[in-house]
């Protein structure tokens, strides 16, 4: 085989595949493909995503409980697909539920940044929007929002697993729209 | 010692009322006594040996916890509050030993040697109070995030909201 065929392939650096994977991306922008693309394979996207939310398995304080009790026979969420991971590689939301302390903050920024894109954060819970019973605490974060961009907030203290389902299900739409914006090609660098 | 577990009696509180008193005359004060509980406000000198003093000879296993109280500018003193248990000899009396500390010297001798469930208690005292215990084997941090340079349950410290 003449790999001299394919320059590109024999060693391309990091930096190299995303400059070249960029300007194959723009080539097919500017073309018009990418519309053609998004329009095409859009609804697949959704219909897959939202009907497999995968939240990251991981109880910060009572609302976990709560989280437990919407995926027991009683609520079953996973009616709607709700599947717990416990490695944030395998999931694509993620599910703060309960106080967030100082001690915690870097440990979410992380688990947060090591999620795939697209992904979607969830605030359940007081503490998790606004610090709630921790307002002003020498100890919490005043808000899940103050590290990582918030898509949704469940309030509730704790919230009940019907709210919680029904933020999943406007969460599902959310998601549906975020689809349908057009993305697949986007640069999705900021994500 | 006889560690045969004995059952509730009428009495025990005040025997050891009179057993700490005269152990350590002047030094403790029993301040009150209910069924089964015994309060006692402890000189700071003597506060290690009325602890070893508990638990060698009246047989108090359990140290429950240990906690700091802060009297505020009035008073300008601390306390240390020791909850003691006992699961044999004296089956199901606490003892409630309050140690002044004042402000200008918060130092107390520690107890983790003879109840190795203190260690973490005074750790949290420290970080929380400020309190310094004495020949703590590892006296740091345990819960509060390291950089930490204040101690949040003082009264001196101020949270925005009050300001």
């Amino acid at each position: 085989m003449d790999m001299s065929l394919y320059p590109h392939a024999v060693a391309m650096s990091a930096d190299e595949f995303m400059s070249w994977s960029t300007a194959l991306i723009n080539d097919l922008i500017s073309s018009g493909t990418r519309r053609t693309v998004d329009k095409l394979t859009g609804p697949i996207w959704s219909w897959a995503m939202k009907n497999s939310m995968h939240p990251l398995h991981w109880g910060l304080a009572c609302c976990a409980l709560e989280m437990a009790q919407a995926s027991a026979p009683r609520f079953d969420a996973e009616r709607y697909g709700m599947i717990y991971r416990s490695s944030p590689r395998q999931t694509d939301i993620l599910l703060v539920n309960g106080w967030i302390s100082k001690k915690i903050r870097n440990d979410i920024r992380r688990l947060w940044e090591e999620m795939p894109g697209p992904k979607w954060a969830v605030a359940m819970g007081e503490c998790a929007i606004s610090g709630g019973p921790w307002y002003d605490a020498y100890n919490c974060i005043q808000g899940l929002d103050q590290i990582i961009p918030v898509d949704l907030y469940i309030p509730g203290c704790p919230a009940r697993p019907d709210a919680m389902i029904d933020g999943f299900m406007l969460l599902q739409k959310k998601i549906d729209e975020y689809f349908k914006r057009g993305v697949i090609l986007k640069d999705r660098q900021g994500l | 010692m006889d560690l045969t577990v004995r059952e509730y009696q009428e009495g025990w509180e005040s025997e050891i009322k009179s057993k700490l008193e005269s152990q350590f005359s002047g030094k403790v004060t029993v301040t009150k006594t209910e069924t089964r509980r015994v309060y006692a406000q402890v000189d700071r000198s003597v506060s290690k040996a009325v602890c070893q003093y508990l638990h060698d000879e009246l047989s108090f296993e359990h140290c429950a916890t240990v906690i700091g109280v802060d009297l505020g500018e009035a008073e300008q003193k601390m306390q240390v509050v020791y909850h003691i248990d006992n699961y044999t000899l004296y089956k199901g009396v606490v003892v409630e030993l309050t140690v002044d500390v004042p402000y200008d010297d918060l130092h107390i001798e520690t107890v983790s040697d003879i109840w190795g469930g203190a260690n973490w208690h005074e750790r949290e005292t420290w970080e929380l109070f400020g309190i310094v215990f004495d020949n703590h084997p590892r006296l740091e941090r345990l819960l509060t995030p390291d950089t930490y340079e204040f101690f949040p349950f003082r009264k001196s410290y101020k949270l925005r909201g009050s300001q």
